[in-house]
């Protein structure tokens, strides 16, 4: 029986020498005449530590990291093979207090399988969940999804069962499942580590939204910037197909349901879903104005439920242990985990998924282990690019929808940007503009020319050119913006930009230079 | 001659890619992309067989194509850098790393060397925002860049 090695094949952690090191492993393994094979996993989403190898041992895994290739000779001299003591040694992974402190649903498999190995899958607890809906009538299965209380992870926060519904009570000849994998947002990341780490929970949770509605066929919207996501799911689809699990008869029943995988082309708007149905149409990724909403009226004027990836691969967890197991999980209205993505300036970036309820400080300080620079934080973004910078003084905020919203930030997709004090937040609210105007999709005349008469009006204050009335004038842009906007691109910039106006106001207002007659004086 | 000769092979190509990959639904990104896979950027001579083929207007064809960030109107230099400007990097000293290689290279953004042997482009997010700052060279990912990763990547790329 060979020891099974395994070094992720996530592209966070290829990104810091992950492929090198599987390649000089498996030499090593040929040169020492070992009896060992390299698994490509996916990640933990313990950055700090990729590339972290692990062995399977009789007491379990255990890791090692980060792993570089020069250290191969020494692991293996100090025993890798049977989890052998060595400077690099994390001990059981299990036990390591991030992954210790984690609720792992949707990410339960997420570094543990083989992404790709069917029978790896199964073993650990996969297609339970579409095995159990197969044999349920489309409305117990909508119920059990409402039960639940699943809302839409992609950042909206609307609640899965009810969009869920309308598709089945719609009326059309063919109906779609369309996955929204346009993971666009700066710091997150959870999409792109399902797809890679375990893309046949996502497939299933689509199927199973199809055999829920009704609809037979479905589309994943994939950005391009994820090549390595890209090829995985394509190849999770074929392996899939072949098994019987995708087509005709899925899993031997009465339902079909098949699948595609689409790229897109490098427009964040596509994000949005009416322009994401645009674009997978084949125009422009502009805006639809709603109604019709998608769910009536969606790809190619078809009832169409539009989620995102983790939305749908929280599916099969919640058919298989329940939807009350599910629920008890949260706070309020915010139920069972969220895939929290810590990101930036931190010791210990990564994925930690836990209930909703973990206050926004306990993630920066104690999880996140504070700033790499070691310096203090002065500003944390959550919900990407669109959402508000939050201060300190704000740390006690819970992560919760409706906690977040009280106090003028989302949560959106669930990333967490953290700064530290070096932070010009002036040139945050700039970018926010710039960002907005380099990506509006220009239907709507506040995103279009809002977005760069933002940035103008953010450059005068940058001069110092008549700031208080500068500032005015930002501030009714952002108010225009916010409500007058078509979508949440140019009705949510407004929140990075207010939010550091407001809990960052002195650096608004630079110092007054030591020119004139002041400075003359001074001389 | 030669460009005629050029595009009559475009043009052939095109169609048989159109013809392959009409049958979709909503063909037209996959038909950009794998003409994009085939030239390295999307040739003005593309565009009408497209447009026949699909029965739409050009216009309509390269509203599209101008339209999406990723569809070249020119080819790319030998060597592709993508560096992410988004926030997790900038977080992590992203901006002054992208001032550093754009000066090594003597590039602006989206500019290609004069001898064709990079082309520089920004990116917003490429998913690795817990290993920032990251960039993605011809088609490879890369994360934690330093002031000496960026050095050796543009020596790498020059050469």
């Amino acid at each position: 029986m060979s020891v099974k090695i395994y070094i992720p094949g996530d592209s966070g952690a290829v990104a810091v020498g992950a492929d090198r090191l599987a390649l000089r492993m498996a030499e090593t393994i040929k040169a020492r005449d070992l009896d060992a094979v390299v698994i490509r996993n996916g990640s933990r989403g313990m950055y700090w530590l990729e590339p972290m190898v692990e062995i399977e041992t009789s007491q379990g895994r255990v890791a090692y990291g980060p792993v570089k290739p020069s250290d191969l000779n020494s692991l293996l001299d100090a025993g890798l093979l049977e989890g052998g003591d060595h400077p690099l040694c994390l001990g059981a992974t299990e036990n390591i207090p991030y992954l210790k402190r984690q609720t792992r649903l949707t990410f339960a498999r997420c570094g543990i399988t083989d992404p790709l190995s069917l029978e790896d899958y199964r073993a650990n607890g996969g297609l339970v969940g579409l095995t159990n809906a197969v044999v349920l009538a489309p409305e117990a299965i909508v119920a059990q999804v409402t039960e639940s209380g699943l809302r839409g992870r992609g950042g909206a926060g609307f609640p899965t069962g009810i969009k869920w519904k309308t598709v089945l009570e719609a009326q059309g000849p063919q109906k779609y499942i369309i996955c929204n994998a346009d993971e666009g947002d700066s710091g997150t990341f959870a999409d792109r580590m399902i797809m890679e780490g375990d893309p046949f929970v996502l497939i299933e949770g689509m199927i199973i939204a199809g055999i829920a509605t009704g609809a037979t066929k479905g589309y994943v919207y994939l950005r391009s910037e994820y090549p390595h996501a890209i090829r995985v799911m394509n190849r999770a689809v074929e392996i899939l197909r072949q098994a019987g699990v995708l087509g005709i008869s899925v899993l031997g029943s009465s339902h079909a349901f098949d699948m595609e995988i689409r790229v897109g082309a490098g427009a964040y708007v596509c994000g949005e879903e009416t322009a994401l149905l645009e674009s997978l149409e084949g125009r422009r990724g502009v805006v639809r104005a709603k109604p019709p909403l998608p769910a009536h009226k969606g790809f190619l004027a078809r009832p169409t439920v539009v989620n995102n990836v983790i939305s749908l691969a929280s599916v099969p967890i919640i058919m298989d242990k329940g939807a009350a197991y599910y629920r008890d999980f949260g706070m309020g209205r915010s139920r069972g985990t969220i895939p929290i993505q810590i990101a930036g300036n931190v010791k210990h970036g990564g994925l930690f998924e836990a209930a909703f309820g973990m206050t926004l400080g306990e993630l920066v300080d104690d999880i996140a282990g504070g700033t790499a620079s070691g310096r203090p934080v002065k500003a944390v973004q959550v919900g990407g690019p669109l959402g508000a910078y939050f201060p300190r003084a704000l740390f006690d905020t819970p992560f919760d929808y409706e906690a977040f919203a009280g106090k003028d930030g989302l949560i959106g997709h669930a990333g967490i940007v953290v700064f530290d004090d070096s932070a010009d937040m002036l040139k945050q609210a700039r970018f926010a503009f710039e960002f907005c105007a380099i990506e509006s999709c220009g239907k709507c005349t506040p995103c279009r020319i809002g977005s760069t008469r933002g940035v103008e009006v953010v450059d005068s204050i940058r001069a110092g050119i008549e700031t208080e009335s500068q500032i005015n004038l930002m501030t009714d842009l952002c108010n225009t913006m916010k409500f007058g906007s078509l979508c949440a691109l140019g009705g949510f910039t407004p929140y990075p930009v207010m939010s550091a106006l407001t809990h960052f106001p002195e650096d608004f207002r630079p110092a007054p230079k030591m020119t004139g007659p002041m400075s003359q004086a001074a001389e | 001659m030669e460009s005629r000769n050029m595009d009559a092979k475009i043009a052939s190509r095109t169609k048989a890619i159109v013809g392959q990959l009409k049958p979709l639904e909503g063909p037209l990104l996959p038909i950009l992309h794998g003409i994009q896979d085939e030239f390295g950027y999307v040739p003005k001579a593309a565009l009408p067989v497209i447009a026949e083929g699909l029965n739409l207007s050009r216009a309509e064809v390269h509203g599209v194509v101008s339209f999406y960030h990723d569809y070249r109107e020119t080819p790319a230099g030998r060597h592709v850098i993508k560096l992410c400007r988004a926030e997790a990097c900038q977080s992590m000293g992203g901006d002054e790393l992208a001032e550093r290689l754009l000066w090594l290279l003597g590039l602006d953004w989206h500019e290609t060397s004069a001898n064709g042997s990079v082309t520089i482009e920004p990116v917003y997010c490429l998913g690795l925002c817990a290993c920032a700052p990251a960039a993605m060279v011809d088609g490879d990912v890369v994360g934690r860049l330093d002031e000496d990763a960026v050095k050796a990547l543009a020596k790498a790329v020059m050469a």
